[in-house]
């Protein structure tokens, strides 16, 4: 774990700096050193209507986003990673309310992160989605 | 199947298929359009979008941008290759992203269904920004399809007569 302090501001900060996450209006909620983020309801993301269902594209670009986040504030100094390969796995439909995705960086080298993240609703034990992907580290050079 | 059934098919999907991406709020979200559609096959196409970007430096589209349309013309493709045109939900989706999307360029999406079961689709698909050779995102997906009781996919024989040519991804360096 990295010994410098991440607040819930900083991580907002970053999350406005992405138009794409603007666009979706996802939220950051932390507790301590563990980052939790929230992709609010919107009518714009679903993917079937007459379901009600969440739009696959939009859970993982959600997913995607929680990855690049977590990796982010891991990374030494902070930089925003690109993404290699991600896989998506969908379990359940996604229902018009709020989504839940927290991340795990289950390896990170010098150059690239293995994450893994998982998205839920309604219990964190029945996750929607799961990510697991590759994020290269970009370096920083000013 | 007929010749004329076949081509009655096609001009169903053909009906269709713009609805199936106007009718997904989140595909209209992000402005996703149609372009065309065969037996096992579709192809939709993404302006550029300065909400869509993911990375503030380099204007580059969002990995997750790509991921909606690489699932969206997927599912359309999955969509296809099912005798009858009924919704799909994604099973699995993996994305490689091979480079960064040129800022300012359309993003195309074209997905093929390499193989139908009677409920599951399995489908590859390619997104690039003017050169299909030069993918700057390349996708495989499995799709179920959520219709009730008894589904029939297309037979790959049916589909080979309908589609006149495969895109060079498929066709190897030629």
């Amino acid at each position: 774990m990295s010994g410098h302090i991440v607040t819930e501001a900083s991580v907002r900060e970053i999350l406005d700096q992405i138009p794409y996450a603007r666009a979706l209006a996802i939220e950051p909620l932390l507790m301590g050193d563990e980052l939790t983020l929230i992709l609010p309801y919107r009518p714009d993301i679903i993917g079937n209507p007459m379901l009600k269902a969440l739009h696959g594209g939009a859970v993982g670009a959600f997913l995607e986003t929680t990855a690049l986040v977590q990796t982010w504030l891991m990374s030494e100094p902070h930089c925003l990673p690109k993404p290699i390969s991600i896989n998506l796995d969908y379990l359940r439909r996604g229902h018009p309310k709020k989504t839940f995705a927290r991340a795990q960086v289950a390896k990170q080298g010098a150059r690239v992160a293995n994450v893994r993240v998982r998205a839920w609703q309604d219990s964190y034990e029945e996750p929607i989605s799961i990510l697991h992907g590759h994020f290269m580290l970009a370096r920083v050079k000013d | 199947m007929s010749d004329k059934e076949t081509a009655e098919r096609l001009q169903r999907l053909w009906d269709l298929a713009p609805m199936f991406v106007e009718g997904t709020p989140h595909a209209k979200f992000l402005g996703i359009k149609f372009v065309a559609i065969d037996l096992g096959r579709a192809t939709l196409s993404l302006p550029y979008n300065a909400d869509h970007i993911g990375n503030p430096k380099t204007r580059v589209v969002h990995g997750g941008v790509l991921t909606a349309l690489l699932d969206q013309a997927s599912g359309l493709a999955a969509v296809s290759s099912f005798e009858q045109p009924n919704p799909v939900a994604t099973l699995d989706l993996r994305i490689d992203y091979m480079r960064a999307g040129k800022p300012g360029q359309t993003m195309i999406a074209e997905a093929h269904a390499y193989k139908t079961t009677r409920h599951i689709a399995f489908v590859r698909a390619v997104a690039h920004d003017g050169d299909v050779n030069d993918p700057v995102a390349t996708a495989q997906a499995a799709f179920m399809t959520t219709a009730k009781g008894k589904t029939r996919a297309t037979s790959p024989l049916e589909r080979t007569k309908a589609v006149d040519s495969l895109p060079n991804t498929e066709r190897g360096a030629s």
